[in-house]
């Protein structure tokens, strides 16, 4: 694996010494001062993976619930919580934190940046969202709910109008909700500034737009979506926030004003945040799947035109999200074209993807083992998607368990793999040291296999009628067994993922030395020392091609002259 | 790179990407411009909704003057880029100050046209649909101009204790766009509201 | 959106395809499951989920087939680690090609849906139809029959319909405070209900029996357990039914103190009672409860004990409804649930 790695005139071999030559608080405070966009990125990192935890055991607390009708596990308020607050933390705390955190990490690296473009805003952003996050969960906390935990958004993740109103939601659990994610909305802007500015105007000497590795590219596309994705949201919230405290009608049916406008807007903002959460492990996919085939990855240029039509046509099909709310018969068939196109881009990715694995020689490391999973399942997962979008048999499967079991295989099924292929794939770059490989292989297995117990089962219960956000379910209605053995994937999972976090610790301190260019690899960050030094590189590159160390390793047939 | 394997130099001396502060203000102002874009489709949406109430019609002046003022302001904030670009101090500290001027101007029109409302009309956010959308909407333009008048009355100070000089001409550029959005804004707010909407 | 008892005349051949093919009239079954419609847009719908999940499948056994092939043909040989294979950077008419060939999937996808889409949607209503008001509460479903003077809660009875004589139900669809949706998945695909923003349905069903179904919709604390109840009757069942309903309140006078209990407790203030002085209109009409055969909108079967079960702790059955313990003492409790068991 090391054989093949280079010593490059611009990197200098730093040797990290692995004693803490620091007192605690030095440390501490080098961490919280921080403004290294290495370092900012492990912070988004590692404080979403505590959420993961987090979230991961809240759902957990759900399947047990759901594990038998009639249970007594959590009472309603307490459930009514629960998923709010999974499917919440899912979003905001790990999903966007996380993918950030890898554009923070990778993107400098990647474009031979020695930073992002606003470090200090990148500090500021990270923190930001980092309140952002604590304040919601504050929530658990504060005030006295009747029967559930604390004061925690009970409101489902999509805070519908106008059961968020002061009238329905007397207590602050729907003000936690608003005021911790507009908060948090600031940082990932800031963020997503951060990043454009750097993907445009960083790049290393040599590195026009078409030569962008694929992952800084789609971070770009992501950073922009993110721009015209969150702030509807942030709109949205604030007209909550003045309707609960100022008196305002934006949402209030009694005074003529509108419930469904709520949606819209909550929907122009949540389908295109699913593209923001999915392009990035797009990006990772974009990396990780050429390194372990040997091959560049196949049309890169339709790659970009894929990624970008994505970014723009799923600005289009929020309303599929309503098709039963009673939208004309015109509306519903237009969101019905708009969102059977935006398959049409995510179609051709795969098969690229697939093109770039057909005649290569694939070697089936752990982040190859996630990636290879995450095509199988994203497949699924945009065919179930097509299912959703035909809006008759929508009228049928919209919230009901078949959406759920969708939405999971896009996040979980795709997101979450790409993004464990990413941390086996990075983690040797980060720390220095190679993950091990045996717990990651037993990692990707359970992983896996509970997964689709959960999901795929899941499905079928709702294709059979059981609808979503309820806390238990009659006893009568044929969907006990279904409901346990969804529940019991959970467990499978949540034990994988705990092999995970033992892994990551383990490894810090025992794994094996991973050297500049563990994977072989191609892109720059392999270029220099792992941990890189703080200044990424000791002089700027210059590149020629798409794979700049391709062309080192390959004098004699270097990309530069093949690509267009 | 260049000098280990053999890869031919094959790059310019030249190369240049776009500014990263002009990048990073585009890119702001395309995320605000989404902000505004919905609290602009929810005033456009509720028109004529309000169940009760004073209606635009009945209540809303034109505000011609402090338009003009604050459009102008875009003028002058250009002469003062121009200035500063030539390094000509003295003429940016002037046309700042003006601009600075009419935002201000601007902004004591909507306190007065507010006071009228709230006071003498009766309208609040809480009123009606009207209320409420129309104050969000001027509101968060309003807030917009501080924001812009801050930032403008900074560089303003330290351009009196003589530290702003050619050298900053470009960042200065930066936040003229931002001050150029503020009344760009400002045109559609004022077609929706005082145009299309009364 | 209108109910229709002929869809036109393309749709129709389609269905009577499908109905040879795949559909022998279903009845009620326990699992409310769309794979076993009973009521035309719930056979519909179920015919083009058959025909999309075929072309889908197709999709994904070709995708996956390939791509099993793909990680099985060449996965690397241990001896296969020191060369680089050849390097395929793209070819735009394989782009090409699988770029239309989707496209041409879509355009398929979306012309048979579309005409569904307009086919269940905009479908005129025939004279024949039963007009239904649906009122979504936290948590319980008022049901009314205006144009026969009926208003009762949570279990509807409907006319079978049949396929020469059609009597669909026309379900207009209102909401009093938050965000419901009626969902009866053997008969129809989900509408929601949305205050100050009508909706409307239909189902034609052709089967009859009881069809389950609950609220589709989170709507606050007690979402799971606003259940629904479609009674499908033949004719006379129906106008028997009907009938009842139609008459003010049983007067027994046995039950005189329960009902006076009713009528000086709080009681009054949500509940309606037609022929008594109750006319609240917060919670159930309950002139004909004993008529219903569950309570709480499911919560429990609607006996004696549960009854009185309800009355004296309502969250003891439904934790987070917004009916408050009435605070009776026992004998009250006894009266009145005595007086109210009798309001057949």
């Amino acid at each position: 694996m090391g054989e093949n790695s280079l010593r490059l005139p611009s990197s200098i071999d730093l040797a990290p010494s692995r004693r803490f030559t620091e007192t605690f608080p030095e440390w501490l405070h080098e961490w919280v001062v921080t403004v290294d966009h290495k370092r900012l990125g492990m912070l988004y990192i590692v404080y979403a993976i505590f959420f993961l935890l987090v979230a991961g055991a809240q759902a957990i607390a759900i399947r047990i619930q759901l594990a038998f009708p009639g249970n007594h596990f959590l009472v309603a308020q307490a459930y009514n919580r629960f998923f709010t607050m999974h499917g919440t933390t899912m979003v905001f705390l790990v999903g966007m934190p996380i993918l950030f955190g890898f554009g923070n990490y990778v993107v400098p690296l990647q474009i031979g940046a020695r930073d992002m473009a606003y470090p200090r805003l990148n500090a500021f952003s990270f923190w930001l969202t980092a309140f952002g996050g604590l304040f919601l969960y504050y929530s658990f906390l504060g005030g006295g709910g009747l029967y559930g935990v604390g004061t925690a958004p009970d409101v489902g993740w999509w805070a519908y109008a106008p059961l968020t109103a002061k009238a329905f939601s007397p207590g602050h659990a729907t003000d936690y909700w608003a005021l911790a994610l507009i908060a948090s909305g600031f940082g990932t802007l800031g963020t997503a500034i951060n990043i454009i500015a750097t993907v445009i105007s960083m790049r290393c000497k040599g590195m026009t737009m078409m030569r962008l590795p694929l992952f800084s590219w789609l971070m770009l596309v992501v950073s922009s979506l993110t721009l015209i994705t969150i702030t509807p949201l942030t709109a949205a919230q604030i007209m909550l926030v003045i309707d609960r405290y100022l008196g305002g009608h934006f949402f209030d049916t009694q005074a003529g004003g509108s419930a469904v406008i709520w949606m819209h807007f909550f929907w122009i903002f949540g389908h295109p945040e699913v593209y923001v959460l999915v392009l990035p492990a797009f990006a990772i996919a974009n990396e990780v799947i050429p390194v372990f085939s040997r091959k560049a990855i196949f049309g890169y240029p339709a790659m970009v035109a894929a990624s970008v039509g994505i970014a723009f046509i799923s600005l289009s099909v929020w309303a599929h999200h309503m098709f039963t709310v009673g939208m004309t018969s015109v509306s519903n068939t237009f969101f019905v074209l708009s969102t059977m196109m935006v398959g049409i881009p995510t179609g051709i990715k795969i098969f690229n993807w697939l093109a770039t694995m057909w005649g290569g020689k694939i070697r089936f490391a752990t982040p190859m083992l996630f990636c290879t999973a995450f095509l199988y399942q994203f497949l699924i997962a945009g065919l179930t998607g097509i299912m959703l979008s035909v809006a008759p048999w929508n009228w049928q499967l919209h919230n009901s368990y078949f959406v759920i079991a969708h939405f999971h295989y896009v996040l979980v099924g795709a997101i979450v793999f790409c993004i464990f292929g990413a941390i086996y794939y990075w983690y040797p770059k980060a720390t220095g040291r190679m993950l091990d490989e045996k717990l990651g292989k037993w990692h990707f297995w359970l992983f896996l296999i509970g997964f689709h117990v959960t999901f795929d089962t899941m499905h079928f219960v709702g294709i059979l009628g059981m609808p979503r956000s309820i806390y238990t379910y009659q006893p009568d209605r044929g969907w006990n067994t279904l409901n346990l053995i969804v529940s019991s994937g959970g467990i499978i999972q949540g034990v994988a993922v705990l092999l995970f976090a033992i892994n990551l610790i383990w490894s810090y301190f025992y794994g094996q030395e991973a050297g500049n260019d563990p994977w072989d690899a191609w892109t720059l960050e392999w270029g220099t020392s792992s941990p890189p030094p703080p200044y990424n590189f000791a002089e700027d590159p210059v590149v020629r091609s798409r794979r700049p160390l391709w062309d080192l390793k390959h004098p004699e047939d270097p990309d530069w002259e093949y690509e267009s | 790179m260049s000098a280990a394997a053999g890869i031919p130099a094959a790059y310019p001396a030249e190369w240049r990407t776009p500014s990263r502060g002009r990048t990073a203000m585009f890119a702001l102002i395309i995320a605000e411009s989404a902000l505004f874009t919905i609290f602009v489709v929810a005033y456009v949406f509720y028109i004529g909704k309000s169940l009760s109430g004073p209606t635009p019609r009945q209540v809303l002046d034109v505000p011609v003057f402090a338009t003009i003022c604050l459009l102008s302001s875009s003028l002058t904030i250009g002469l003062a880029e121009r200035a500063i670009h030539r390094n000509r101090v003295g003429g940016f500290a002037l046309w700042l100050g003006v601009t600075i001027c009419l935002g201000l101007i601007f902004l004591g029109g909507t306190a007065i046209e507010w006071h009228k409302l709230i006071y003498q009309d009766g309208l609040k956010i809480y009123t009606n649909l009207f209320g409420t959308t129309y104050y969000s909407l001027v509101g968060l333009h309003a807030t917009h101009v501080v924001i812009g008048l801050t930032m403008l009355l900074i560089v303003f100070l330290f351009t009196l204790a003589r530290r702003v000089g050619e050298q900053h001409a470009e960042r200065i550029g930066v936040l003229a766009m931002y001050w150029h959005f503020v009344d760009a804004v400002w045109v559609v707010v004022f077609t929706v509201v005082y145009i299309i909407g009364r | 959106m209108h109910p229709i008892c002929s869809l036109p005349i393309r749709s129709c051949v389609v269905s009577c395809l499908s109905s040879a093919l795949l559909w022998m009239p279903v009845g009620p079954e326990a699992t409310p499951s769309t794979l076993a419609p009973a009521s035309t847009p719930a056979f519909e719908i179920h015919a083009l989920s058959l025909f999309v999940l075929s072309i889908t499948g197709c999709i994904f056994l070709t995708v996956a087939g390939l791509l099993t092939y793909v990680i099985i043909k060449y996965r690397t040989k241990q001896a296969d680690r020191l060369s680089e294979p050849a390097q395929i950077y793209g070819s735009t008419q394989i782009e090409l090609a699988w770029t239309v060939i989707p496209v041409l999937i879509v355009i398929v996808l979306f012309l048979t849906t579309a005409r569904l889409i307009f086919a269940i949607q905009d479908a005129p209503e025939p004279e024949s139809a039963l007009d239904v008001t649906v009122i979504g509460h936290q948590f319980w479903w008022e049901v009314r029959y205006p144009k026969l003077g009926i208003i009762t809660a949570n279990e509807l009875h409907v006319p079978r319909s049949s396929e020469q004589a059609p009597v669909p139900t026309y379900l207009a669809l209102l909401s009093a405070d938050v965000d419901h949706s009626f969902w009866i998945p053997q008969l129809a695909g989900k509408t929601d209900l949305i205050p100050n923003h009508p909706n409307a349905t239909w189902i034609n069903p052709l089967a009859p029996g009881l069809y389950l179904g609950q609220c589709a919709q989170f709507c606050g604390a007690q979402h799971a357990l606003m259940l629904l109840r479609v009674y499908v009757d033949d004719p006379d069942q129906f106008s028997t039914w009907v009938k009842n309903q139609q008459q003010p309140a049983v007067e027994d006078p046995r039950v005189t103190e329960g009902r006076q209990v009713f009528e000086t407790q709080p009681c009054m203030s949500c509940h309606a009672i037609q022929g008594t002085a109750a006319t609240g209109r917060f919670g159930p009409d309950l002139t004909h409860l004993m008529s219903r055969e569950t309570i709480g909108s499911g919560a429990a079967d609607n006996n004696v004990q549960n009854l009185k079960g309800w009355i004296r702790d309502p969250a003891s059955l439904k934790r987070g409804c917004l009916m408050p313990a009435m605070q009776l003492n026992d004998q009250q409790l006894d009266q009145v649930t005595e007086y109210l068991a009798t309001l057949r």
